[in-house]
């Protein structure tokens, strides 16, 4: 099957779509997310060395893994926004700044709780742990940099270039462990060779993935769409597509 | 339960972590259906400046 991706380039035939997706996806992240939570907090064994602190990890690298992935799709926008100067690529950048923030917050939050008890400090100037704190203030200052700028097309590309320069911290964060002899550890979910954990661990880890990704998706589509009716409206098209009796 | 609940002496670590994460996402969610209520009360006002009830008029004068 041919899907004419480009018909989705605009906000007038996107807006729709975005709706029911944001509903889908909302509905499979809250299943995911109760499953998660089960294994998370009952099914998977208490870690040989760790105890139940450990527990924290389920939300702990989702986040982690989210706040990264969503600041490299949101550079991808920017950069489709200043390459092709399309409105849509730039409404998408926006609405993922603040998620992207309130991931990078819950992975450092979830990160300085199960620290205290594993490592002995809430936080230290750890190479990962502070290049994760700098891409929360990337996502702050993308947020406030808009907030800022009146013009809305000269905000989309103050963003995108501030978006851009930024993506140098990711692959800082992904390899700090590697480049630094720091205080925060290697990975423990890899791609190639044999799993360091558990089946129920991994499982747990997994499942919440799923739900940070499906919640993702969920509430940047729905606030895109909110994005799209403040930026178009007057533009004449939005009073005929959307019912405004049932519209919230 | 209790036992659950303890954490094995972990307590309130796990269950900070949780519930800040929990309060995280509810706090997304809740500003993100009041932009969303935002924006469509302000596009059924400039579709329909009829004012419907006093708290629209309120809206309404506030702009």
């Amino acid at each position: 099957m041919l899907i004419n991706w480009f018909r989705f380039s605009s906000p007038v035939s996107f807006y729709p779509v975005a709706g029911s997706w944001s509903y889908a996806f909302g509905a499979i992240a809250a299943l995911l997310a109760g499953a998660g939570l089960v294994v998370a907090l009952y099914i998977a064994p208490t870690d040989a060395t760790q105890g139940d602190a450990y527990r924290i990890i389920f939300i702990h690298v989702p986040a982690a893994w989210m706040a990264m992935l969503i600041y490299l799709v949101m550079a991808g926008w920017s950069a489709a926004a200043l390459g092709f100067n399309t409105r849509l690529s730039a409404m998408m950048a926006q609405a993922l700044a603040p998620t992207g923030a309130l991931m990078a917050a819950i992975a450092l939050w979830t990160g300085a709780f199960w620290g205290r008890p594993t490592w002995g400090t809430y936080w230290a100037w750890d190479a990962r742990m502070t290049s994760t704190l700098i891409l929360l203030f990337l996502y702050l200052g993308i947020v406030a940099l808009r907030a800022a700028i009146e013009d809305p097309r000269r905000a989309d590309r103050a963003c995108a270039v501030l978006s851009l320069v930024g993506a140098v911290n990711v692959p800082i964060i992904y390899f700090s462990v590697q480049w630094w002899n720091t205080l925060h550890q290697g990975s423990s979910v890899s791609l190639t060779g044999a799993p360091k954990m558990a089946m129920a661990m991994l499982a747990g880890i997994l499942i919440m993935t799923g739900a940070a990704w499906c919640y993702t998706i969920a509430v940047v589509l729905a606030r895109v769409q909110a994005i799209i009716v403040e930026r178009e409206r007057g533009a004449g098209w939005l009073e005929s597509l959307i019912d405004l009796r049932t519209a919230r | 339960m209790s036992e659950f609940l303890a954490m094995g002496g972990y307590a309130w670590y796990v269950w900070m972590a949780y519930g800040g994460a929990a309060v995280a996402i509810a706090v997304e969610i809740a500003s993100l259906r009041a932009r969303r209520r935002r924006v469509f009360d302000e596009l059924r006002m400039s579709v329909d400046p009829t004012p419907r009830s006093p708290s629209m008029q309120g809206a309404r004068s506030q702009r």
